[in-house]
This record gives structure tokens, sequence and C-alpha cells, in this order.
């Protein structure tokens, strides 16, 4: 069940970012806000909100963590109370300086190119895993069948969780993400089944230590101090999360457009050593992760009244495609040499899981390229995209040929 | 002889890792992925058009390219 959306009529007063049409196709909507008079829209849905979409705007706001708090990042009905800062409910992308700065510098070395590099035999031999169950058959689903299974088998690995347990990922993933209009206490409810679970393998953890992700922060250590439990389940729930729907989304995104884009499918399979170039362009245009910030106190922002407790949503694939940022920013150019996207954000909260990301999205277009370098898309009428502030393709049908 | 020298302003770099996978002659990642200048940032001949992409490319504008004498 959901709470009553009535569809959106104008968007520049009364946006909603869940509804059907800006999940189908926002870049006409961002397109049409970016170049009225006001390009930062406004809504009065889930307690007041803002949503600019120039370049200019979206980095301003990034930068500005004093006027921005990322106390929730995940913009629904439910503002999370001012005592969750400075950690919030997923450190570090939850919570503001100083606070942040410790808890990110605790997690970045698990992430980083040399720790990623160490992945990446393991991941192409489940991408090619994968491929070899598809085989055989016409069109496959490659959301489901292939995008979506990568990063959870990735991150699983890392935490050293059940592998088995993957589909209970996919559901957390959905419930808490994507189901920002649900009812607050069904908000609630999937948010306790997430911490729950994440209790159990932590206890697991602590009482049998391992060589992996987990064992690693509760080792870790902040000016001399243990992180704590607390800190380590909303730390681990911000890798299931985030590292999940977002991974997905890019890998699916990027298929689809190779799928639907016969020149630029054939390049890549002629020219593999263009993959990685290819992967920062698609990664611009179709880039999934939208953030939202709370303004913490009232400012008046290049002409908009914004009041303490407002939500302000970053959209970076609107500010990616501002003509203004970037010239021919509408089209994909797989092999653009200049290409400042912030994909993965900007300022202090870049995406602590960049490296991997990128890792994961490199191999997946390599390992799907080499099986099937004729793939197109079998029913475009039959993609369906998320909505809210994860973007990609959750259904995405691909004849392979 | 004039060259060109790369500098990563420390402050601004968070660690995009653009520089690096660009021109790795020129720039490395440290041990939580910010970036930094190889020796002393002299940009060797032939890596120009790297260096120049990896400054062009940096979402945070954190790279400078001078010419050194």
């Amino acid at each position: 069940m959901t709470t009553d959306h009535p569809p959106v009529e104008d968007w520049a007063v009364d946006f909603d970012h869940t509804d059907e049409r800006y999940a189908a196709n926002p870049f006409p909507i961002w397109d049409e806000i970016r170049s009225s008079a006001c390009p930062i829209a406004r809504t009065e849905r889930y307690g007041g909100a803002w949503l600019p979409t120039r370049h200019a705007d979206v980095s301003a706001i990034a930068y500005d963590t004093d006027h921005f708090s990322s106390r929730s990042i995940l913009m629904s009905a439910v503002r999370p109370p001012l005592e969750a800062a400075p950690m919030g409910i997923a450190p570090p992308i939850s919570s503001d300086p100083p606070f942040h700065g410790g808890a990110r510098r605790v997690l970045l070395p698990a992430f980083s190119p040399q720790a990623v590099g160490k992945l990446e035999a393991s991941t192409r031999a489940y991408c090619d895993e994968l491929i070899d169950a598809m085989r055989g058959r016409e069109v496959v689903d490659a959301a489901t069948d292939y995008a979506q299974n990568i990063p959870v088998r990735v991150i699983a690995t890392m935490l050293g969780f059940p592998l088995g347990d993957d589909d209970r990922f996919r559901e957390f993933v959905v419930e808490v993400i994507e189901g920002v209009d649900l009812p607050p206490e069904a908000r609630m409810d999937s948010m306790g089944a997430l911490y729950e679970y994440l209790r159990a393998q932590i206890e697991d953890h602590t009482a049998h230590p391992r060589d992996d992700l987990t064992s690693f922060l509760l080792n870790a250590e902040i000016d001399g101090e243990q992180l704590g439990f607390e800190h380590v389940g909303r730390t681990i729930a911000l890798l299931l999360l985030a590292g999940i729907d977002t991974t997905w989304s890019a890998i699916g995104a990027s298929l689809f457009h190779l799928a639907s884009t016969p020149g630029d499918r054939e390049r890549l399979v002629a020219e593999p050593e263009l993959v990685p170039t290819a992967v920062e362009e698609l990664l611009r245009a179709y880039a999934p992760v939208t953030m939202a910030r709370l303004v913490t106190e009232d400012i008046d922002f290049n002409g908009c009244p914004m009041k303490a407790e407002d939500w302000v949503l970053l959209p970076f694939p609107a500010a990616n495609r501002d003509p203004e940022f970037l010239a021919d920013a509408d089209e994909v150019v797989i092999d653009r040499e200049v290409n400042r996207h912030s994909a993965f954000g900007l300022g202090i909260h870049r995406c602590a899981g960049s490296h991997l990301a990128r890792m994961e999205l490199r191999v997946a277009l390599e390992a799907w390229l080499d099986a099937f370098p004729t793939f197109t898309l079998a029913d475009a009428h039959g993609v369906r995209w998320s909505g809210g502030q994860v973007r990609g393709p959750r259904r995405l049908p691909i004849a392979i040929g | 002889m004039i060259s060109l020298r790369v500098k990563i302003d420390e402050a601004s770099c968070e660690g995009h890792g653009r520089c690096y996978a660009l021109a790795p002659a020129l720039f490395e990642p440290d041990e939580i992925g910010n970036a930094s200048v190889l020796g002393d940032g002299i940009v060797p001949a032939g890596e120009e058009d790297r260096a120049r992409r990896a400054v062009a490319n940096c979402p945070e504008h954190a790279i400078a390219i001078d010419a050194s004498t």
C-alpha cells in the first residue's frame, strides 16, 4: 500500500520524484524546470521540498554542508529526529562534519582502488557464471537476470554474509530505498527487519571474527575508540543499501543504452579499450543517484526562501545534463574526452564506493559484450524504470542473439 | 627549457580518481583513494595530453597545470 500521490500537474510548484512520468523519463522535466524563470522547483509534498536542476546550484548545495545537512539523504514524509545527528541512520553518508570525517576515513581503505583491484577477478568470474546461465535463451531480463545480481554478490562477499541470503538483501533494498512513499509505520517496519538481520550477522562476527569487512569495521577505531555496535550496523546498512540499488541501476542503464544504440554497441565490441571512457559517459548521462539534504536554518538560496527542515533534492543526473555545464549535454558521446561528471556526487560525500562501482560496471559490460556482441532491446515498451532517488531499469528485456 | 608541472590541491581532492585512471604515470592513489602527484609533478615528454585530460576531468577542479622553468 502506498500513500496517495495525486499526479503532478505543474512540475515547477508541485514536483514529485515518485511520479511515474519522472521515473520513466525525467530528462524533459529537468530541462523544462532548468530553462524556466526559476530553475529550482518547489513542492509542498513531503512537508516541503526543493529541486535544483542547474549544475551550479546542485554543486553549491553539495558543498554547503553548514546550511544543507545530510541527517537524512532519502526524502520521504518522515524526517529523522534532530537527535539522529551527527551520526544519522547510515554513517558516513548521513553524517555532517565534524563527525563525518572520522566515520568516512575509517571506511575508505576498504574501497580504495587497490582494495577494489583485488575483487576484479572474482567479479568477472561471477559475471561469466550469470552469463553462462543465460546462454541458449532468446530473451533475458538484463535487470534481474544479470545487473541486479552483481553488486549483491560483491558486497555480500566483502561483508562475509551468507551468499544464500541474496534474495533477502534485494528485498531490503527495494523496501527501504524504493519504499519512500510508504506510510511511516510500514517504513519503520522495513528498517526494523533490516536492522534485525544485521544484528544477527554482526553478533556472529563478534563471536567468530574473520578476514572480511564486517570484522574489519568491528575492530576499527576512530580516535582510539571502537565504532560500537550501532555505528557498525548502520554503516553496513549503508553498504548494502547504497551499494546494491545504485550499481544495479548503472549496469542496467548502460546495457539499456547499448541495446538501443547499435552504433555505440558495435564500437565498444570493436574497440574494447574504449570501455573505461564509455563507462564515464554512461555514468554521466544515466547517473542513477539523486541525494537529499535537509535545510538547517532559513536561507535565501538564489531567490528561493528555503526554510529550516525543508528537503532539497540533489539530482546529480540533472546537473550532468545541464547545457551550461557541458556542451551537447543531452547526447551520449561514448568517447567523450572532457567529462567532469558528478555521478558520484561532489565534495565531502563523494560516493565512498565509487571505485568499486566503476569496477563492477566496467567488468559487467566487458563480460556482457564478450558474450553477447549483437544484443538488442527485445521490447522497448517492456522496459520499466525505478522511481524515486535511484533510477535504473527494473525490467529490461534484451534479445541476446 | 619550459616544461609542464601538475599540482593537486589536497583540500579540494575528494578521491574521485579520474586523474590516476587517465594519467597513471603522473598521479597515484593513496590508501584512501585520494590522489597524489608522482615525483615532482614535472610532466615527461609524451604525457602532456594525458596531463591535460586529468585536469579537465577532475569533478572538483582540484588539479592545476602550470608551465615550469
